[in-house]
């Protein structure tokens, strides 16, 4: 089914298929990881609630680390936050941790 | 029509341009009797309407307010509504239009982003609300015999919005909520960019050169060889297999057609 004039062959696509599918399968990319809801680790303005208008969460978080706002982490990463300390990406102040449930500290007034 | 439907058609014309202009008289049946007190309680009414218009569109559009200011978006948001009023009682997706608008509003022209930074944002807000799909891994390929391959079309995902931007609009998206350094963003360089929910969370993902013309083909129904044969002719040293595996690690790409246009046609 050759047509005139082509410059991208079958055997072309065929072959940067086959190299994109195996470059892939040595890497997990991000967004085929389990996530899991995360309650109490996200800056204010910067939770993943973000619907805008005519929703319930459109003013996102307004106060740091709001034990009722929540951020996507990886599975399994949640409860390190405030924990495993030695890790920057898992640092909280004080001694908050990360929560699977909605937890009442940190609340706007 | 009725004389009572019709009047009423007309009572309700009169009633929304009325709304929207203050300078419109307010229909006669509801000034009637309507001295004083009720014919304020029509303008209250009317600055209502445009109040939560405003704060519609201030909540679906938060960094172009961020970049501009509460003032300045207020008086602009107030013009645009009077331009652009909704056509639906819906506001989820209130002010599509409103990066068009900020591009030809002169008083914007100081911040000449600002209209794509707007598009941005409504993509995002797009997404947030499309529909959820399951994207495919790109293994799902390696099924696909190789001879098959140049006619396959890709069901992309309801959410997935492209965004070409003369300016880095993206990174300067990012910077605007702290998750970037905006003193290390070179603006003479434009980017392009897939806004996209492929689960709970949206996300805006920078595309590689060639990225936006490529997907956009895709999207269109263009075959996977015809869309690579296109990207090729736009720019020799296009890389297939970068942008398959781009498209796939967004969680673009939620079904396989086998079977492009040309071959349906003969079924």
């Amino acid at each position: 089914m050759a047509e005139k004039g082509k410059v991208v062959s079958a055997a072309m696509i065929a072959g940067a298929v086959a190299l994109a599918v195996s470059a892939t399968a040595q890497v997990t990319p991000a967004s085929a990881q389990a996530k899991e809801k995360c309650y109490g680790i996200s800056l204010a303005g910067q939770n993943d609630c973000a619907a805008g208008p005519g929703t319930t969460c459109a003013g996102t978080s307004t106060v740091d680390y709001q034990g009722n706002a929540w951020t996507l982490v990886p599975a399994g990463d949640c409860l390190k936050y405030g924990v495993e300390e030695t890790t920057a990406d898992f640092e909280l102040p004080g001694d908050r941790k990360g929560s699977l449930e909605a937890i009442d500290r940190d609340l706007p007034a | 029509m009725s004389p009572q439907a019709d009047s009423l058609a007309a009572l309700q014309q009169a009633f929304s341009a009325a709304l929207r202009d203050a300078a419109q008289p307010v229909p006669a049946p509801i000034a009637v009797g309507a001295e004083g007190p009720a014919a304020r309680g029509f303008d209250v009414y009317r600055n209502n309407v445009a109040v939560s218009l405003i704060e519609a569109l201030e909540a679906a559009f938060p960094v172009v307010l961020r970049l501009v200011g509460a003032d300045f978006f207020k008086a602009t948001a107030r013009a645009y509504i009077a331009e652009e009023p909704p056509r639906s009682p819906v506001l989820l997706l209130y002010g599509r239009g409103f990066g068009d608008f900020l591009e030809t509003f002169p008083p914007a022209a100081g911040v000449p982003y600002l209209g794509d930074m707007a598009r941005l944002e409504w993509a995002q807000l797009y997404a947030y609300h499309a529909s959820d799909a399951a994207p495919l891994e790109i293994d799902c390929l390696s099924a696909v015999p190789p001879a098959e391959l140049g006619s396959l079309c890709f069901v992309l995902h309801p959410s997935l919005h492209l965004i070409r931007s003369r300016w880095p609009v993206v990174s300067l998206w990012a910077a605007s909520g702290g998750a970037a350094d905006e003193t290390d963003i070179d603006m003479k360089s434009g980017q392009e960019a897939a806004v996209i929910r492929p689960a709970l969370k949206v996300e805006t993902r920078l595309l590689p050169p060639g990225g936006h013309d490529f997907i956009a083909d895709l999207m269109e129904g263009a075959t996977l060889g015809a869309a690579a044969e296109r990207a090729v002719e736009r720019d020799p040293a296009f890389d297939l297999a970068v942008h398959l595996q781009g498209l796939f690690e967004i969680g673009a790409v939620t079904a396989l057609l086998p079977s492009g246009p040309d071959t349906q046609t003969l079924q």
